[in-house]
């Protein structure tokens, strides 16, 4: 089997004195797809701008390529082909749709995705790409927020909470390109609180809990009940809806 | 006739206001610094100005050959250094910085040229003027407008037809995700100061060619340039050349009314503006 994209030993994450994230471990196999599901508050967010250099951890914590990033800037560990799609989107208010598209694309690396072949995923930007990007629904700035990170043809692909705040037909739209983007050539985070999106378009699964991995398996094998448990800790009688 | 005089010369003055304001609309536009040594750095521009006309015998237009890319690298320099340390959620510790700034630049400037008053000596271009119905309007001043708005125009341009541009306003908006981009804000913030300065040393070559300048002027400067900056509406870079241009012409009417009134009227008219319109006569929609 090839060596895995991304691994993540005994990660620590701290906000000033507030320690988030308790000696995680995780593996992201080389053009794998793995789901990160877990209760609001759980520290997801914190783990994905862990990886993204958002914020700074003990540099052999997260291993990219089999090189420690941890200490790295963002911008530097976005210039090694680390992408994210923020949770809330981010876009940037004072550019255009299009220039949204092109800022992140600006590193210039080589691979499939183009303005052109952001435009033919989501022909809708290419009519609203002048507009500021404030000015589209919600689903349409997702799919500028994730066109914006795919314009940097990255190796691996973070996504945070995308589905989150969006009407269920967009979701399922999102969820109907997802798996084919992915399969130009990449491998995927996917951080999301629909567990059965998060396990349709995954092979594997971690569920986060209070800062530390409560669960993790094969997306096709694992249970609603182990991840019942895993969600809220100690067995209980929560139903997932 | 003198009150059209006054009109007219009041706007041309405008455009040297809007040159020491552009520089600070720069700054406070991609990092929301308010750089309280922007006019000390326009004086020390006119004193660097002055000695590259002396020591290499060139027209102080000429010198800005040297003094633009010179004040560029001051502030790329002085950004990375000192400037970016300061940055963060606390607004006091860069304006305390670059208030200390003012007071060192001051200091260095009285040891190194004295308290004298200086020029820089644009020969004949000083007194030249046109005469249009019987209005005499001087090249220097028409010169000094003209600059004005070909580098508001070229900053335009490049904030919002440039790749530059698109990064400026990417960190502006938001510096985390900006990075995400693979923009590093420190760089992103020293390039703003370098475009600012250059825009300095533009002004202070104007500056020195109309009037004389010692170390201590600066303030004043600051004040001119923050009153066109304000009038004009945060953010806005035409907004800033009309902010010029009203406190210009403030200044001349009320110059006009009695000798003694010009800076008064300034600072009338600024007070006036902004207790009508707090945000400025032009703001940004999206600021
Ligand atoms: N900027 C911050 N400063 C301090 N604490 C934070 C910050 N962001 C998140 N936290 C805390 O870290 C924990 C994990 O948050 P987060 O990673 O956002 O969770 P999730 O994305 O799973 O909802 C929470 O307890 C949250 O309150
Ligand atoms: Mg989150």
């Amino acid at each position: 089997m090839a060596d895995p994209v991304l691994q993540i030993r005994s990660l620590d994450a701290f906000y000033g004195d507030f320690q988030a994230l308790f000696s995680l471990d995780l593996e992201v196999a080389s053009d794998g797809v793995i789901a990160i599901i877990g209760a609001n508050g759980a520290g997801k967010s914190t783990l994905m701008r862990s990886i993204s250099g958002m914020l700074q951890n003990r540099p052999d914590s997260i291993l990219y390529q089999g090189e420690p990033i941890g200490g790295l800037r963002a911008d530097q560990v976005a210039g090694k082909g680390i992408a994210l799609v923020p949770e809330g989107r981010q876009l940037f208010p004072s550019l255009s749709v299009e220039e949204n598209l092109i800022i992140g694309g600006r590193m210039r690396r080589p691979g499939p995705w183009s303005l052109a072949a952001i435009y033919d995923l989501f022909p809708i930007l290419q009519e609203r790409r002048h507009q500021a990007s404030t000015s589209l629904s919600g689903g349409q700035q997702q799919m500028v927020a994730i066109g914006r990170a795919l314009m940097a043809n990255p190796s691996l692909l973070m996504f945070d909470e995308i589905s989150l705040g969006l009407a269920p037909v967009i979701i399922r739209q999102i969820y109907e390109v997802l798996p084919k983007i992915i399969a130009t050539g990449m491998s995927a985070i996917i951080v999301e609180q629909d567990i059965s999106k998060a396990l349709e378009v995954s092979s594997h699964v971690y569920c986060l809990q209070e800062g530390r991995v409560s669960l993790s398996g094969q997306s096709d094998t694992i249970t609603r009940e182990q991840i019942s448990e895993a969600y809220f800790g100690a067995r209980s009688d929560h139903g997932l809806a | 006739m003198d009150w059209l005089n006054a009109i007219v010369q009041g706007t041309l003055l405008g455009g040297l206001y809007a040159l020491f304001a552009a520089g600070l609309s720069i700054i406070f536009g991609v990092m929301r610094l308010v750089n309280i040594a922007h006019g000390d750095l326009i004086v020390l521009a006119a004193y660097l100005g002055l000695t590259i006309t002396m020591l290499l015998g060139i027209h102080p237009l000429v010198a800005l050959l040297v003094l633009v890319p010179v004040m560029a690298l001051i502030g790329y320099g002085l950004q990375r250094l000192i400037l970016n340390r300061t940055l963060g959620e606390d607004i006091l510790p860069p304006l305390l910085v670059t208030f200390g700034l003012s007071v060192i630049i001051q200091n260095a400037l009285l040891e190194v040229y004295t308290a004298d008053p200086q020029k820089l000596q644009a020969g004949a271009l000083e007194i030249a003027s046109l005469n249009i119905g019987g209005l005499a309007i001087g090249y220097l001043p028409l010169l000094m407008f003209v600059t004005a708005v070909i580098v508001i125009a070229g900053l335009q341009f490049i904030f919002y037809r440039t790749a530059l541009g698109r990064a400026f306003r990417a960190v502006s908006d938001n510096q985390d995700i900006a990075q995400l981009m693979g923009l590093n804000r420190r760089h992103i913030f020293a390039v703003a100061m370098a475009l600012s300065l250059a825009v300095v040393a533009i002004a202070a070559i104007f500056l020195g060619t109309r009037t004389s300048f010692d170390p201590a002027v600066g303030g004043g400067r600051l004040i001119f340039g923050f009153e066109a900056v304000i009038i004009g509406g945060l953010g806005n870079l035409w907004g800033t050349l009309a902010g010029g241009i009203i406190l210009g012409v403030a200044q001349a009417i009320g110059a006009q009314l009695h000798p003694g009134w010009q800076i008064l009227a300034g600072h009338i008219v600024f007070l006036a503006i902004l207790a009508v319109r707090p945000r400025g006569l032009f703001p940004r929609m999206d600021g």
